[in-house]
């Protein structure tokens, strides 16, 4: 288990890896935290011609408030958000995702960048920043483009990003002080990737409300119909079987234990819904 | 025997900690990956992708002939067979790198060597096999005809075996029958280090020096010699620090023949370093048990008798000196446990496939029997409608009925089996639990509570082993033992430690009998050409042996030192006393160190007689009885179901546990704590499933689930300790015990969760997906009772 060669640069700057990317004609890739590239790595899944390493690049580690909005530099750690590096009107739900991911030690080095470009169905940030509505900042040869998580992931490992771009950033609005959210994983042990996760956000102020489902085989689905149906239910309460059929129509489910899952976390999540 | 004081608690039954501990704690462990050596070539294999396949061609890149080798290649040695001396047993031919077929996915067909791992892994991938699929045989209950993985046999069992004492009789008189299906699903062993060979040629001694990651050292360099026809005093095996073996660690690996003869041939170094990948899919699988169970009962549920019939799925070959039927033979011959009835009958099938090969992993065939008879054992509670663990305790054997011999001839010393339930049931709060239950049985929960009695077969000797018919047969233990100048002692031994905490536990027998300090005692394992020969580490006997031998060996010495230690006082020998590491005579003393820096260093103050009596000694140990020393014990595990996800939740399990006479309770409960963790990934989380091609669906740990810390219930630890009548000390064995009840007391108390509907689990491990089924079952059995 080791990998097949490859040229190894470590760039100092946004500018340089995107120098690096276009330089290479395709067969570069950036190496962030390594945790789900290093594996692919030693698999020998992926064969890279060259490693651009950005973890030394510190601009992709500013986070910083911008207006109504936080953006978070792609090169943030699982843990520095666990830690608390976001300031407060945005860390609760997503110091909530970052401590439920993998151990630890996966967490000192893997980004949330990193998490998004790899783009593992099952992964919790494509499911947490697709709740929030969130959006990439891309940089590529041609300069800067925006594009909204929720859109990102093409099908599972693949995104809409070309393979000259580079993930430079999230921006996410912030939550006002009334908003509520409720992040829900299912999985067989602690550090696992989820079989079933739901993140719903519901802001009353500004009337935003996303319930989302992520699932280990498919992008993550955004329910529009229980969303609508929750913000105009006083109680926020949900029939099950409205969720059950909502289930079904997301096309998720393999069988009637996934339906059950996905159901179930679904429902509690909404069921637990908590002030930030 | 002299007064056996132990004045700085540091003798048998001190929980002192590991002197092992300080290097591992620091990170100063040497394992093979740690070495270095000039010139050291590393190794990659290149392996089947296919499960069972015709090989065509093998093409070496162009350039590579001394880089890459074949079996054509490794002229003079000789495939692996493994032969189990029983009737109709079937050998398999296991050649280290294949031959003329492929029977496994990740079976080696070429090496290949480099200076780094990554080079011979970028020269594996340019090697080009071509391969002609077969129809592979990956499911041993459904074999039937054509194709075979040994064409040669025209049949698909390794062995088959059959035993009955007229079970039709009795089942005539049984008011109850209850017939059972359980299945144990294949593992992988996973220790924490995987296998790891380093091999060299040694000028200075004209010697093959083999450094391996294994319990079995001496075996291996018998196997190593058998096999590239050396003889074995041109062979030495090192064990330096191994990482966990659990019976992976104590069968000779094809690999191990590939490196050696890679070392031989061309006298230099090589290694190969397992990965996980390798560890997951070629060399390290187990169990997969399949049982049928029909017990016969009278209206309480006494048992009248058992007819098991056992099929283990062996995979593609025979294991070396272990064979592919340990597992079945075993099962046949250990299934009725702790439980007194008299008829019985068994058939077993241990039936080849196209996957790796099993080994006998930690618990041996007991972790599946356990779980079959266990789970038995509960449903005919259900079926007379008692309490199980009420059933259990009146079925259990008694202990005024010791030592009992069971239907199939073993000979149980001794032992309160009833007891350990008792104190378990006690612990675990059965009416609070049942009043727990009750009150939740509407929720979003369901909760039930589960037993399960064990026994561990520890240090069976000879007898035992000659009558299993395996390639080899344990016989006395030695160790040999001397004091430096200095007055330290030196312990040898050929048994292996890889994590027992051995060189602390036969230390603490050596303090017990000769009361030196135990930073003065030194055990040395691992290493063939400074210990004496022993078949090893496994089925947990080391303690009970190596601990005998060191005894035996220390008394010796202390036997030697007495008259010198009279001479120096100037007293007759018969009253001079040792205790706590000193001589007394009766008018002055002399420490143990002090008459062995005399006996060395100043002979001239003895006479002759003492002076060639000699500070070196071989103890040789043997049971009084070696039929087997039998520790038990029960867990009890409360679990909660999750009626909307199928995900369970242990609330609390307890273990009541007697392995005799603990050297180091404190090594004792890391044994049980550690086995009790596989047990728990057997029942809840470990598989490795195959595809109908034989593809393995698991090569990683992302795939292949195995428990960590935030998995294991606080386990609470209860012991009792009756000392065994045959061994020293009244030690027993205990390091396969923890492993082998815990799938049949969760699966118990899962059970015991639905009782009342006639659902039960069965199949290992218990996944949320698998619990889910049952649980929707149970409902619909609910809703057509009206509940
Ligand atoms: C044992 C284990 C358990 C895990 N459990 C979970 C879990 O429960 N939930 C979860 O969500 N994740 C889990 N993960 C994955 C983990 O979160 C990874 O850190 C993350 O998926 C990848 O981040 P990284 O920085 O390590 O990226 P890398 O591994 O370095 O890269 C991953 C991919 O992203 C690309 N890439 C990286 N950064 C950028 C960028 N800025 N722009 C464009 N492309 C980029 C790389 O080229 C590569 O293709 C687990 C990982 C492990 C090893």
């Amino acid at each position: 288990m080791k990998p097949a060669p490859f040229e190894y640069w470590r760039a100092t700057s946004i500018d340089e890896a995107v120098q690096g990317l276009a330089a290479s004609a395709g067969t570069a890739k950036i190496i962030a935290g390594g945790q789900s590239l290093g594996p692919m790595l030693n698999l020998r899944l992926a064969r890279p011609s060259v490693l651009i390493d950005i973890a030394g690049v510190t601009e992709l580690k500013r986070v910083q408030d911008v207006g109504g909005k936080l953006f978070i530099g792609a090169g943030t750690t699982h843990a520095a958000i666990e830690d608390g590096v976001l300031p407060a009107s945005a860390a609760g739900l997503m110091q909530a995702v970052a401590r439920r991911i993998a151990y630890r030690a996966v967490r000192n080095r893997g980004t949330i960048g990193g998490s998004l470009a790899h783009a593992d169905p099952a992964a919790d940030w494509i499911l947490a920043l697709t709740a929030l509505d969130a959006a990439v900042s891309v940089r590529g040869p041609n300069g800067k483009r925006s594009v909204p998580v929720q859109s990102l992931m093409r099908a599972p490992f693949t995104t809409v990003l070309a393979e000259d771009e580079l993930i430079v950033g999230i921006e996410t609005d912030k939550l006002s002080s009334t908003a509520v959210w409720s992040h829900q994983k299912f999985s067989r042990k602690v550090g696992k990737f989820a079989d079933a996760a739901a993140v719903v956000v519901l802001d009353d102020t500004s009337g935003f409300c996303r319930i989302v489902l992520g699932t280990p085989d498919a992008p993550p689905v955004v329910m529009r119909s229980l969303a609508e149906a929750l913000l105009s239910d006083s109680k926020r309460r949900l029939p099950l079987d409205a969720i059950y059929s909502a289930v079904q129509t997301a096309g998720t489910a393999a069988d009637s234990f996934d339906i059950q899952l996905q159901t179930t976390v679904l429902a509690r999540a909404i069921e637990k819904l908590v002030l930030q | 025997m002299d007064d056996a004081i132990d004045a700085a608690g540091q003798g048998i039954g001190s929980s002192v900690l590991r002197k092992e501990d300080d290097r591992h704690m620091r990170g100063r462990g040497r394992f093979i990956p740690d070495f270095k050596m000039d010139g050291l070539s590393e190794v990659a294999f290149v392996r089947s992708p296919l499960a069972h396949a015709l090989i065509v061609s093998i093409a070496k890149p162009a350039g590579a002939a001394g880089w890459v080798f074949i079996r054509d290649d490794l002229a003079g040695v000789k495939p692996i067979r493994s032969v189990m001396r029983a009737p109709g047993f079937r050998a398999s031919d296991h050649h280290p790198l294949a031959h003329g077929k492929v029977r496994f996915v990740g079976e080696p067909i070429a090496m290949c060597v480099a200076p780094s791992r990554a080079l011979a892994e970028d020269l594996a991938e340019s090697v080009d096999v071509h391969l002609e699929e077969l129809t592979a045989v990956v499911d041993a209950k459904a074999v039937n005809g054509g194709p075979y993985v040994h064409d040669e046999w025209g049949a698909h069992t390794f062995l088959e075996t059959s035993s009955d004492n007229g079970i039709e009789e009795i089942a005539k008189a049984a008011a109850v029958t209850v017939k059972r299906e359980f299945h144990m699903s294949r593992q992988v062993v996973n220790s924490m280090e995987g296998k790891a060979i380093l091999a060299y040629w040694d000028d200075l001694k004209s010697q093959l020096v083999v450094y391996t990651s294994t319990q079995v050292p001496h075996m291996i360099r018998t196997g190593i010699a058998e096999h590239l026809g050396l003889d074995q005093g041109a062979v030495r095996v090192v064990a330096p620090d191994v990482g966990g073996g659990f019976g992976y660690k104590c069968v000779l690996q094809a690999e191990e023949l590939c490196i050696a003869w890679l070392a031989m041939t061309f006298r230099k170094p090589f290694r190969w370093t397992e990965d996980r990948r390798e560890h997951l899919t070629s060399g390290a699988n187990c169990r997969e048990h399949f049982y049928s169970v029909t017990a016969y009962a009278d209206v309480r549920g006494k048992l009248l008798g058992i007819d098991a019939e056992i099929t283990v799925d062996a995979g593609a070959y025979s294991v070396w000196p272990f064979t592919a039927c340990l597992e079945a033979t075993m099962a046949a011959g250990h299934f009725p446990g702790p439980y007194a009835f008299k008829g019985y009958r068994s058939k077993s099938w241990s039936v080849a496939t196209n996957k790796p090969a099993i080994l006998p992993y930690r618990g041996v065939a007991r972790t599946g029997i356990c779980f079959a008879m266990e789970l038995t054992i509960d449903a005919v509670a259900r079926a007379v409608g008692r309490e199980p663990w009420e059933v259990r305790r009146e079925n259990l054997v008694p202990e005024d009925a010791m030592p009992y011999v069971n239907p199939t001839g073993k000979v149980y010393d001794s032992g309160d089996y009833r007891r350990s339930l008792d104190i378990a049931v006690k612990e675990i709060d059965l009416p609070a639990v049942r009043r727990k239950q009750a009150a939740m049985a509407d929720g979003g929960h369901l909760i039930g509570v589960g037993f399960a009695n064990y026994i561990e077969m520890t240090a069976h000797g000879t007898k035992l082993f000659a009558a299993v018919g395996l390639p080899f047969v344990p016989g006395a233990e030695p160790a040999t033992l001397r004091f430096t100048p200095d007055g330290g002692l030196e312990i040898r031994v050929g048994v292996q430690s890889h994590g027992q905490g051995m060189e602390t536990s036969l230390a603490q027998i050596a303090h017990e009998v000769l009361g030196i300090d135990l930073g003065k005692i030194a055990v040395v394992h691992g290493d063939t050409e400074l210990t004496p020969f022993s078949t090893g580490t496994y089925a947990s006997r080391s303690i009970t042996m190596a601990g005998g031998a060191v005894a035996e060996g220390c008394r010796i010495l202390a036997e030697r030192m007495r008259p010198i230690a009279a001479h120096l006082l100037q007293c007759g020998a018969d009253s001079v006393v040792l205790r706590a590491g000193t001589f007394y005579g009766p008018s002055g003393n002399i420490s143990v160190p002090e008459v062995a820096r005399t006996w060395y260093m100043r002979p001239e103050q003895l006479s002759g007689e003492l002076s060639v009596c000699g500070l070196e000694v071989l103890g040789l140990y043997r049971p009084k009885v070696d039929t087997g020393q039998y520790s038990y014990g029960t867990h009890a595990a409360v679990v909660s179901i999750d009626r909307l996800t199928g995900a369970l939740r242990i609330l609390d399990y307890v273990i009541v546990e007697d392995c005799g006479r603990r050297v180091n309770p404190l090594i004792v409960a890391g044994q049980t704590y550690g086995g009790a963790a596989q047990g728990i990934g057997t029942a809840l989380l470990e598989e490795m499933q195959f595809d109908t091609n034989g593809q393995p669906l698991a090569s990683t740990l992302a795939d292949y689930l195995m428990p960590g810390a935030a998995e294991m219930p606080n386990i609470r630890l209860h012991h009792i300790e009756t000392l065994s009548p045959n061994t020293a000390y009244g030690i027993k064995g205990v390091g396969e015990g923890g492993a082998i009840p815990p799938p049949a007391a969760i699966f118990n108390a899962v059970n015991d969760a639905f009782a009342g509907t006639g659902v039960e689990v069965n199949t290992t491990p218990l996944t949320p997906r698998r619990l889910y089924g049952a649980i929707e079952r149970w409902e619909l059995g609910r809703r057509g009772a009206g509940a």
